[in-house]
């Protein structure tokens, strides 16, 4: 029986990448969430799995390298913070139009540009809708604790090879830098076996496999988008997942997801303290979003605030889910700073039940 | 004279072949222009592979350029890497596969101008793959713009009255900065002009594939090549052109030979 | 039960290390942890602080603005966290350094000069350890043994021939500590 350890959220990625028997991780350091390959050098994987591990030259250099990897069948892995996952884009874009697993982290951190390094979500609209260029999506899984940060490392690389599509663990500098008991999977062996697509050196008794995006034909790179739609839709008819909190007699929602959805939790038992009947929606994955689940809501709802450490961004998702069926406004903060909890009750009693 | 005509029927007798295609090409029509010196590298390419009977161990990595569609023409496993990137993405397949052969096949812009980064650092770390570096001093893909490998003087669609060095600098001897790198074992320049260096390219390149199986450090084969349509000339005038003006600036020879070998 | 704890003072003081052993000893006890730091350049020789909940239930925010405790080692951090002290929560102060005292009347209030001591003891390293041993004294949260438990795991074990010095520091701490005002 594995007992609990007490571990940082980058540090619980990266014993968790250890234990799913990923094969490869290709990083570039940045704040904050250096640590993940800083204990990946501590724990000599290679030893323990024979998991390769290389500090690329840049972030461009190790997208390239997942894209590589991947493509050579192998369960590979990056994290980066905001300003690295902007320079991967391209090579995401690729790996999505390519048709390849991998598994990417993202500790966001404030932007735009340089920005700062305290957490923020500002980065939902580049994980959810695209971020690259082309009709693609990623998997987006927002954890909001450390130990889902050690669990979705294996339900990521899951997702990831049931699709061919890469997955992106969305959280922030807070969950990454937050220290909480983590309970550990068991040891994960490495697959030794190669999914059929990959280019693992063509044997006589296949075809040879390409891995490329390229297509000029227009004809056949629109069926071939045709696919991959069709996939997409799959995933959001499957693998929507979420959690919700006192929703029952929810006559309010606060709708939040990762380090904010653990600040609601308290702005919620808060505003019970007053009287106030406010539950709480909680998308675990951001894309595929959990429409459907947060518009069977509209019949017992007054109002909707959606809380992101961003201008807004997810706001947009929840007032596409209701249809304009209940009134939705968000409440943020940017710039790396955290909302508490009782400015959150006070901007649900402001923008919602008293707006 | 009649006398030395000889029939289909005893042409293609096993004895009167001269010329095999290799089993490693595809039946698939290059896309190049006639002339061009990348279709004699991939078939360079090929025919080692096959010699060493290689074809299930060998990965390709292709690049953006004109050499893009290369897995068309390889039958073995073929990455397309992004533009620059072929370094990259075949450090990790290596470190991934490390008992496979994996190449890298990458044009002038795609090597010493977009990837420069992922070349010097993937030869700096001394991955073990085999880099092929075609330099025809422009981009032919994209139309005949100027490459940073362009000489001074030479025209291009970006550079129509020739390269100025006070505006686009000097062009980039890439295989110079490679061969001071510890991380390579071999480095070698060659060009496929004429039959005699056709061979010796050959054989620079089976030895930068031979050399992976040592794990002892990248080996990089530059080929000096031509571009007919990109320097609006014939395939013989081309070919002129490159040894007259291109030679002189990128010498051939191998640069960096293993002092373990030979 | 839900403790919610700030530890504040200067970069080095072992602010971070203080709040882990906090953690880890209520591993050991089976409660709910939380430990969320502020990070980046002021952790390099600035203010460090950390915020340390420890509950029977699931841990809401790990971020809050009010604290059933504060653990206070300079004075800027005086005046960030002393109002931030629920009413009726405890204030824990080294006099070290402090130009200004806490004025506070509806909290408890607690002293501990924990740096005079530490140099007395011949190693200021054991500074944390002694201010966590007058917390344990005035909160009463957790057995010794447990605390101790949470060192050994919080210590690489490199270090674990200095548990003794430290077990030492956590026992000076809980003789040390002085009552300055309480209320009910």
């Amino acid at each position: 029986m594995e007992e609990f350890v007490l571990m940082k959220g980058n540090e619980a990625i990266a014993e968790a990448a250890i234990r799913a028997g990923t094969d490869g991780y290709f990083g570039y350091p940045i704040t904050p969430q250096s640590e993940v390959i800083e204990y990946l050098a501590a724990a000599k994987p290679h030893e323990r799995t024979g998991m390769v591990l290389l500090q690329a030259e840049s972030e461009v250099a190790a997208i390239n390298m997942l894209y590589g990897g991947a493509g050579a069948g192998k369960k590979v892995m990056t994290s980066s913070s905001s300003p690295g996952i902007s320079l991967m884009q391209e090579g995401i874009s690729y790996i999505a139009g390519s048709e390849l697993p991998c598994l990417l982290v993202n500790v966001v951190r404030g932007g735009p540009g340089l920005g700062t390094i305290q957490p923020s979500q500002c980065d939902y609209f580049q994980s959810t809708k695209g971020g690259g260029h082309g009709d693609y999506n990623l998997i987006v899984l927002a954890p909001a604790s450390v130990q889902e940060m050690a669990d979705f490392v294996s339900l990521g690389f899951d997702l990831a090879f049931k699709y061919r599509n890469p997955v992106m663990i969305l959280s922030d500098g807070a969950i990454g830098q937050m220290m909480e008991k983590v309970k550990f999977k068991p040891q994960q062996p490495r697959s030794k076996k190669s999914p059929d697509w990959a280019t693992t050196g063509k044997t006589p008794d296949r075809e040879r496999n390409i891995i490329t995006s390229l297509d000029l034909d227009p004809a056949r790179q629109e069926r071939f988008n045709e696919k991959l739609q069709a996939k997409y839709k799959e995933i959001c008819k499957k693998e929507v997942r979420y959690e919700k909190i006192k929703c029952d007699d929810a006559e309010y929602l606060f709708v939040a997801y990762g380090t904010s959805s653990r600040i609601c939790q308290k702005s919620m038992q808060m505003a019970r303290e007053e009287g106030i009947k406010v539950g709480l929606f909680r998308p675990i994955t951001l894309w595929p979003f959990p429409y459907n689940e947060i518009r069977e809501m509209t019949g017992q709802l007054k109002g909707i605030l959606s809380v992101e450490m961003s201008a807004g961004q997810m706001v947009e998702d929840v007032r596409l889910a209701v249809e304009g069926k209940v009134k939705v406004n968000h409440y943020g903060r940017m710039g790396g700073i955290i909302p508490t909890p009782d400015e959150i009750v006070e901007n649900l009693k402001q923008k919602i039940i008293g707006g | 004279m009649a006398d030395d005509t000889i029939s289909t029927k005893e042409l293609i007798k096993e004895e009167n072949l001269v010329y095999k295609k290799s089993k490693i090409l595809t039946d698939n029509e290059f896309h190049y222009c006639p002339g061009c010196g990348h279709s004699t590298t991939h078939r360079i390419i090929a025919e080692i592979i096959e010699e060493m009977g290689i074809q299930s161990e060998t990965i390709g990595v292709a690049p953006v350029g004109c050499s893009v569609f290369m897995y068309n023409y390889m039958d073995v496993d073929m990455q397309e890497a992004a533009h620059g990137r072929a370094p990259a993405v075949a450090t990790a397949i290596k470190r991934l596969l490390p008992e496979k052969y994996v190449f890298t096949y990458q044009g002038d812009g795609d090597l010493a101008a977009i990837g420069t980064a992922e070349t010097i650092h993937a030869c700096n770390r001394g991955e073990n793959i085999t880099m092929i570096f075609i330099n025809n001093g422009i981009y032919g893909m994209t139309g005949g713009q100027m490459a940073p490998t362009t000489l001074v003087g030479m025209k291009s669609s970006t550079t129509p009255y020739g390269r100025e060095v006070s505006l686009m600098g000097n062009p980039i001897k890439m295989t110079d900065i490679i061969v001071n790198l510890p991380g390579t074992y071999f480095v070698s320049r060659q060009s496929v002009h004429t039959p005699a260096n056709v061979r010796k390219t050959k054989k620079a390149i089976r030895k930068a594939f031979e050399y992976q199986a040592l794990n002892k450090g990248t080996c990089f084969v530059e080929v000096v090549s031509n571009c007919p349509s990109g320097w609006k000339m014939n395939p013989v005038d081309s070919n002129k052109w490159m040894a007259d003006n291109m030679l002189p600036f990128y010498p051939l020879g191998d640069m960096k030979v293993p002092e373990d070998q030979d | 039960m839900t403790e919610e704890i700030i530890i504040a003072g200067f970069g080095g003081q072992g602010v971070l290390s203080m709040g882990k052993i906090l953690c880890y000893s209520g591993v050991m006890e089976e409660k709910e942890v939380s430990w969320m730091p502020s990070y980046g350049p002021e952790m390099r020789g600035g203010t460090a602080n950390v915020t340390v909940i420890l509950s029977d239930e699931r841990i809401s925010s790990p971020i809050i603005n009010s604290f059933d405790t504060a653990i206070i080692l300079n004075q800027q951090s005086m005046d960030k966290f002393e109002p931030a002290v629920k009413p009726g929560g405890l204030l824990i102060y080294d006099g070290n350094g402090i130009t200004r005292h806490p004025e506070r009347n509806d909290i408890n209030i607690y002293r501990i000069d924990a740096a005079e001591e530490a140099t007395k003891m011949g190693s200021t390293k054991t500074f944390n350890m002694i201010v966590l041993g007058g917390y344990l004294k005035v909160k009463k949260l957790f057995k010794l043994e447990s605390v101790i438990k949470g060192l050994k795991k919080s210590l690489p074990e490199r270090y674990h021939h200095m548990i003794p010095v430290n077990e030492k520091a956590i026992h000076r701490g809980l003789e040390i500590i002085k009552e300055v005002a309480t209320v009910s």
